[in-house]
């Protein structure tokens, strides 16, 4: 039963708990009951995670632990799912991150426990669910639905401008999807009335239609990347949404406008995505340059992190864009380890925010004199998200621009400059915050990491130096199919 | 088949029998005893039910000299209106009682609407289909003035009439050109005479504006739907309730039965009006109900929205078009039922809810009710996965099928724009604080109704049996059209 059905465990198992959660601990008094169910039911689902991986076989490029039943016959759509070596690790994130999700917000959320909680075991699901969709409706069904968690998660626990920030997010997201939508349903009658992913594959469709589906599909990954210049709501998504909203943010929803256009974009129309490549390989550019000098100036940190994690997803895209498997593969490492990293700064400002109700940088100053072991831990992430070798931020970053190279080396000095900016804006932001005197009274009265923020905060380090360090497992699992995936791009260019 | 088969119009009978019963009942209680009539009018309805469901046949049978249709179609949009009727009394049940309505009016009025939308359900003469279309207008326009001493009630009831008997007289004006050109008034002898004439045909061209003009009237579709909000906002709350769903599931039938089984022939020409409209309907709904404050305003242009998306549907001129559109009516009608159903939850003796400020903090008030309109919400604004999502898809794939992708973008661009004001109910509930902490009191059975109503939209979805049915349900209803 379980081990056949992996898969399915594993997305409605935070489902179903989450639900759980409200109905048994729906109760303000009952608070601490649900943040216990919470994490045991992130635990499970961790857990269960973990056999997708050890008994995964990474000499197939086909979809593993498939399941296809019929859901509404009408339509012909059905509850297809499986996953193969891109989807794996992402799978795996999302349950890890979730579980770190749990941890971090332990405290700081207090009113609502139970919604929160289960706003993010349903959201996993969801994101699992989108992971491992091999039909285009099921995969849509769980994409929009991921909107409303989100959407209650910024507006109900986010800041002051939240309920801007919620609407513009939801907004945004959903004009992009329809457009994928309108996309899905023209592709349903090419393909002989099937939404079948693999059916879609085979379509032999000509550049003028692929071109049209190729930016339908792009409004909807472009956004949720997001690429420049619809990048706009992520920044105030990022500021206003409570720390745990902000991480599974950035460590997990961006990845599945990459993960869009790896699964759809570029097997469905492999023509139009090479016609197109400049473009995409373009914005990226501009994301990587323009947004990382944006990055420099900002004051509030969480807004510097969310527009280095654009300028990083920029990495991602051009990645996938140029076409071979150092791209690819560095691409979905860098989102990987964009996860780790991303989250773990994300944390970082949580920790500081709780004790000083502060993101500005000008408030701080000094905090490694009170905060010795935070400064320890952020100055680890700081360096990974710069890119110092032996992090978790090296490896992906090395393997784009080694396939960059390969194709134009122009693209890969201007992504090696990010180097350059991401060492300058992030460790501008650490000087300023973390050494130096002690800026004011409020810094002085600091108190150092307490044992649970310790321990999310470990968990993550050693992810970003295990990854950092040995890379091959992780690389391993994806290798055939990322070369599937190429090789079903090259056909399409042949005659 | 011309044959005086009464049986097949039993349920009509009987329920017409039973609205005259009410009134004579209704002169002999008490108040206190009132409330025996409510459930003789639900007794109705299951009676009904019931004889429906016996007398359910595949094919489809003319009688009374071709005036009366009996085919699936007809006995499954019956049974819809029962089933919405039913809720609509249930619901409005404590709120007329607060409100000093709960007079045999109420039930009697309502029923005879009922009847006329059955007999519209069930026409093939234009004379029957136009007797029930009055029969369902006049009632609507007395119950909307149920509330006599309401000078807003009275002043939609007003416009409501006004404008009710202009397109009433557009729809006899077209009809009568029909009968000019074909000379007779059978809506399949109207079919065969037109099949043998040319469809450009001027007087025939006239005629097939002025019933579609009346036909977009009665549904509130844009430009003919200036008195939907009025009436809406106007009526009482209940009354706005059953206005604003079981007339437009009759919409639908006759839709089908004089466009599609009437006017097929010129189908290029009402193809292109409806395009027109539903453009039109879907711009001006979602962005008017933008700018609304007040919830059942705001509903009525979410209506109207919904009246241009449905239109989608009809105007693929398809089967799987017209199946998406009777699809597209039923859910549409459930999620209205469902979100007037909290409006009414929310009011209470003396106090209408009726601006979008009341739901403020809702979810701090009753967490529970929060998540029902949520559902309602979500649904309506067409997220998936709920019942309101696969209305969109269906009637949108419908359009792709007939090539017109340009209407599907244009269509789901109007939904984004919708999902705005839905949004903000949400944001209301849920990120505002409640600035009025005063318990909501429901009875039971409303209680338990309207967390059914709401939950189907997403339980529905993901229960396979139940879509699948509800799909098969509306095909079976099409094929059997003839």
């Amino acid at each position: 039963m379980f081990s056949e059905h992996i898969l399915s465990w594993v997305i409605w198992l935070p489902i179903v708990g989450g639900i759980l959660v409200l109905l048994v601990a729906g109760k303000d008094r009952q608070a601490p009951l649900a943040r216990i169910m919470s994490l045991v039911i992130s635990l499970l689902t961790f857990v269960a995670s973990i056999p997708l991986y050890t008994r995964f076989d990474n000499s197939i490029a086909t979809m593993q632990y498939e399941q296809n039943l019929a859901w509404i016959d009408a339509f012909n759509i059905r509850y297809h799912i499986g996953i193969d070596g891109i989807s794996l690790l992402l799978v795996i994130l999302t349950t890890f991150t979730t579980i770190i999700v749990v941890i971090a917000s332990w405290q700081v959320i207090k009113k609502k426990v139970a919604q929160f909680m289960a706003a993010f075991l349903i959201m996993e699901g969801l994101m699992i669910g989108a992971f491992s969709s091999l039909d285009a409706i099921l995969f849509y069904a769980f994409w929009e639905a991921l909107l409303i968690p989100m959407f209650l998660i910024i507006g109900i626990w986010g800041g002051p401008k939240r309920v801007y920030a919620a609407i513009k997010f939801f907004l945004y997201t959903f004009i992009g999807s329809v457009l994928m939508l309108v996309a899905f349903l023209y592709l349903y009658y090419q393909a002989g009335q099937t939404f079948e992913l693999s059916a879609f594959y085979n379509l032999k469709l000509d550049l003028s239609t692929q071109t049209l589906i190729f930016f339908a599909f792009f409004a909807a990954f472009a956004v949720k990347v997001p690429m420049w210049p619809v990048h706009t709501w992520l920044p105030d998504a990022h500021v206003e949404a409570p720390t745990g909203g902000s991480v599974i943010l950035a460590a997990i929803m961006l990845k599945l406008g990459a993960y869009g256009f790896l699964r759809f974009s570029l097997p469905i129309t492999p023509l139009a995505s090479q016609e197109w490549a400049w473009l995409m390989i373009a914005l990226s550019l501009v994301a990587v340059v323009y947004i990382a000098l944006v990055a420099l100036v900002q004051q509030d940190m969480k807004k510097l992190i969310a527009y280095s994690s654009i300028a990083h997803m920029g990495f991602v895209t051009l990645g996938i864009f140029i076409f071979n498997v150092q791209g690819i593969e560095g691409g979905i490492i860098q989102m990987v380890s964009h996860g780790f990293i991303s989250g773990a700064l994300f944390l970082c400002v949580g920790v500081l925010y709780e004790r000083m109700h502060s993101r500005q940088i000008k408030d701080y100053g000094g905090v490694a004199n009170t905060m010795p072991v935070f400064a320890a831990f952020m100055m680890l992430f700081a360096m990974a998200n710069a890119g110092l070798p032996g992090t978790s931020g090296f490896v992906g970053e090395f393997l784009v621009i080694v396939g960059a190279f390969k194709v134009n080396i122009w693209y890969a000095v201007l992504l090696a400059t990010i180097l350059v900016f991401g060492a300058a804006y992030t460790l501008w932001m650490y000087k300023r915050t973390i050494f130096g005197e002690v800026a004011n009274d409020k810094v002085a009265a600091l108190k150092d990491i307490n044992p649970r923020e310790a321990l999310f905060l470990g968990i993550l380090a050693l992810a970003v130096l295990i990854l950092g360090l040995w890379p091959y497992p992780f690389l391993d699992v994806m290798h055939v199919s990322v070369e599937n995936l190429l090789q079903h791009v090259a056909a399409a260019k042949a005659p | 088949m011309n044959t005086m088969n009464l049986s097949l119009a039993l349920p009509e009978i009987f329920v017409a029998f039973m609205a005259c019963l009410i009134l004579v009942v209704d002169l002999f209680l008490s108040t206190r005893q009132r409330i025996f009539i409510y459930f003789l009018a639900q007794v109705t309805l299951i009676g009904a039910a019931v004889l429906t469901v016996q007398g359910m046949t595949s094919n489809s049978v003319t009688v009374f000299s071709g005036m009366f249709i009996h085919d699936a179609m007809s006995d499954i949009l019956k049974l819809a209106i029962y089933l919405i009727v039913f809720i609509v009394f249930a619901y409005s049940r404590d709120y007329i009682r607060e409100r000093n309505m709960f007079r045999g009016e109420f039930f009697v009025l309502a029923l005879f609407a009922m009847t006329g939308m059955m007999v519209m359900i069930s026409a093939a003469h234009l004379l029957s289909l136009y007797m029930g279309l009055e029969l369902l207008s006049l009632c609507l326009y007395a119950m909307v003035a149920l509330q006599r001493d309401s000078g807003k009630a009275t002043e939609a009831a007003m416009k409501y009439f006004v404008l009710g008997a202009i397109a009433s007289g557009l729809l006899l004006y077209g009809m009568s050109m029909l009968y000019g050109v074909t000379g007779d008034l059978s809506i399949v002898a109207v079919k065969q005479k037109i099949a043998t004439m040319s469809p450009d045909d001027i007087i025939l061209i006239f005629g097939l504006v002025f019933i579609v003009a009346a036909l977009a009237f009665k549904l509130g579709v844009v430009p003919f739907h200036m008195w939907v909000p009025d009436v809406y906002h106007g009526a009482p709350t209940a009354v706005a309730l059953f206005v604003s769903t079981a007339p437009k599931v009759a919409g639908f039938a006759i839709f089908m039965r004089l466009l599609v089984g009437g006017l097929i022939d010129m189908s290029p020409s009402w193809q292109d009006m409806l395009i027109v409209l539903a453009i039109l309907s879907m711009g001006i709904g979602n962005l008017v109900a933008i700018a609304q404050t007040n919830i059942k305003r705001m509903l009525a242009y979410s209506g109207i929205a919904h009246m241009g998306f449905f239109l989608l549907g009809i105007l693929s001129v398809s089967k799987t078009g017209y199946t998406a559109s009777m699809f597209y009516i039923l859910v549409y009608a459930f999620m209205t039922l469902g979100a007037f159903g909290m409006v009414i939850l929310m009011s209470r003796h003396g106090f209408e809810a009726e601006n979008i400020e009341d739901f403020k903090g809702l979810n701090q008030r009753n967490s529970w009710y929060a998540l029902l309109m949520l559902l309602l919400m979500i649904s309506m604004a067409g997220v998936p996965p709920t019942l309101g999502f696969y209305a969109k898809l269906m009637v949108i794939q419908s359009v792709i099928d007939t090539g017109m992708v340009w209407l599907a973008v244009v269509s789901v661009l109007f939904a984004v724009i919708g999902a705005f004001y839905y949004l903000r109910i949400i944001k209301l509930m849920y990120f505002d604080d409640a600035k009025d902490h005063s318990p909501i009191h429901a009875s039971m059975d409303m209680r338990i109704l309207i967390s059914f109503n709401a939950l189907i939209l997403i339980a529905g979805v993901l229960y396979k049996p139940f879509i699948d049915s509800f799909v098969g349900i509306c095909k079976v209803a099409i094929a059997g059209l003839s």
